[in-house]
């Protein structure tokens, strides 16, 4: 094995360039169990962290520019209130010590489909955020719900590298809710995130740990739009029907193609789904009607 | 490879070490630090908490090959030359200690939370904690002693 220790971006795409098989390791609280338990042996490690670039955000023309390098903590601390559901989902990573070194952008290279940063990204704005990946050819810019391509696999190509990923400032209320054993440290049974956006009379949905890839609901996203249009509701702010709730909740459960496994069964997890849509539902819509502009809100279901 | 860092105020060049190794095997069997512990090598368990560039991290899940030029603490870089660190006086008095396997993490991770929060409540305490394990003393010593250093910390600031 090689550990490949690029001290710039350019550095860094150059020798995934040149070595694709090479193993980028960010945070490393994926790679290094793996590594661990003899799980993989790549022919190089590609350690990213020496890259400051990568552990940049900003905001840029409406929209936020995240680094792939940057830790949840900072995330929490630095952005919890532009972002309200990613930091909501940031804040259940595993303890202190996972979320001092954890990435969103790992999250993104692993794609497990119980990553907790997959569901809030997808629900982000209207077609959900944006992943920017580059290479030594080029930067790609890939909408998130085509960014993941099976279980464990996202659209990235053997050269390239996650820059940084784009996400809209909250204009509206987000929550994240997850179901796991216990509080902390715990893999998703699964994952469920909402979010409002008012402007442009659009809900926003993710899920994961139900499906071979995080996903989308969007027959209950345009369900639910439709509904609340069409009521008045987005002006009025008026209470929720409770058959539409009930409704959505149905929709977001059959979206999920879950499996049986060791953390749940099928079932539970379409059950579990639904309420927590149901549950997210109705605390975001509270924060609509108390009118606060960007609410950061916490709660656990 | 050759990596070079700084544990505990001190430089240290380790040559030899495996690309894959783990920071807490080149702490363990390169640098003569046993200190930090391993148990779990899946960053469950907290044993191995170490300050990394002032930051509290899993020793089993840094690579020793992104330690490069970084600075460390490990627990044995707590106490002074004489006394010992009122948090780990504070984990004796209190009865926090048994097989003390989970100690040197958590001694280090309450280190770092009566860095930032002078006098921590009950669910910041557990929240600051939740990433370390410990199998004997059911917790409740645990934070006890965590109070303790607070409150001496307290005093001595007074
Ligand atoms: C104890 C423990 C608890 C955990 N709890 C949770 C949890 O609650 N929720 C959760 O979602 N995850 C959890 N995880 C998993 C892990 O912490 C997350 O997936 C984290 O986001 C990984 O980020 P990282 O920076 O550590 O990634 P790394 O381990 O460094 O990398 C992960 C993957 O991404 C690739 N990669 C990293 N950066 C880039 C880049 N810039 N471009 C391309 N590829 C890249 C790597 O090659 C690797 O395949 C836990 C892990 C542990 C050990
Ligand atoms: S040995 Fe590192 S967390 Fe358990
Ligand atoms: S004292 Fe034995 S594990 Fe904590």
């Amino acid at each position: 094995m090689e550990f490949l220790r690029p001290a710039t971006w350019a550095e860094a795409l150059a020798a995934k360039a040149e070595h694709p098989d090479a193993l980028p390791i960010a945070g490393g609280t994926d790679v290094m169990v793996e590594l661990n338990f003899d799980v993989k042996r790549p022919p190089f490690l590609l350690d990213l962290t020496r890259v400051t670039e990568l552990a940049d955000w900003a905001p840029d023309g409406g929209m936020l520019r995240v680094g792939a390098g940057v830790t949840y903590s900072r995330l929490i601390s630095e952005l919890g209130d532009q972002l309200p559901g990613l930091a909501m989902a940031s804040r259940t990573v595993g303890s202190p010590q996972i979320r001092n070194r954890g990435t969103v952008g790992g999250n993104l290279g692993s794609a497990s489909p119980a990553g907790d940063a997959h569901p809030p990204l997808l629900a982000d704005s209207e077609a959900g955020a944006v992943v920017e990946a580059h290479s030594v050819r080029g930067t790609r810019f890939i909408p998130i719900s085509e960014f993941y391509v099976g279980v464990k696999r996202s659209a990235l190509e053997p050269d390239e590298l996650i820059a940084a990923y784009w996400l809209r400032p909250a204009a509206g209320p987000q929550q994240f809710s997850k179901i796991g054993t216990r509080n902390a440290m715990v893999i998703s049974v699964t994952a469920f995130a909402i979010a409002l956006h008012p402007a442009s009379r659009r809900v926003g949905t993710g899920f994961g740990s139900a499906a071979p890839t995080p996903r989308r609901a969007t027959e209950a996203e345009q369900f639910l739009s439709d509904e609340l249009t069409a009521s008045g509701r987005w002006e009025s702010r008026a209470e929720l029907d409770p058959a539409a709730v009930a409704q959505f909740g149905e929709l977001v459960a059959a979206a999920a193609s879950p499996i049986d496994d060791v953390r749940g069964t099928a079932s539970y997890r379409r059950h579990a789904l639904s309420v927590m849509a149901k549950r997210t539902l109705v605390w975001s819509w509270s924060d609509f009607r108390n009118a606060r502009p960007a609410p950061n809100s916490r709660r656990t279901a | 490879m050759r990596v070079k860092c700084t544990v505990n105020g001190e430089k240290h060049e380790i040559d030899d070490v495996w690309e894959g190794e783990s920071l807490l095997y080149a702490l363990r069997e390169r640098m003569g630090l046993p200190g930090s512990k391993n148990a779990c090598e899946q960053g469950e368990c907290g044993s191995c908490t170490v300050y990394l560039d002032q930051t509290p991290v899993c020793a089993c899940l840094v690579a020793a090959g992104q330690a490069q030029d970084r600075d460390i603490v490990t627990v044995e870089g707590l106490a002074g030359e004489e006394k010992l660190h009122p948090v780990q006086q504070a984990f004796l008095e209190a009865g926090a200690v048994q097989c003390g396997f989970c100690t040197p993490g958590l001694l280090v991770a309450t280190h770092d939370l009566l860095e930032r929060e002078e006098q921590p409540s009950d669910p910041e305490i557990r929240e600051a904690l939740a990433g370390n394990l410990c199998r004997c003393t059911g917790y409740e010593k645990i934070l006890d002693a965590v109070k303790l250093a607070a409150s001496r910390k307290a005093e001595a600031a007074t």
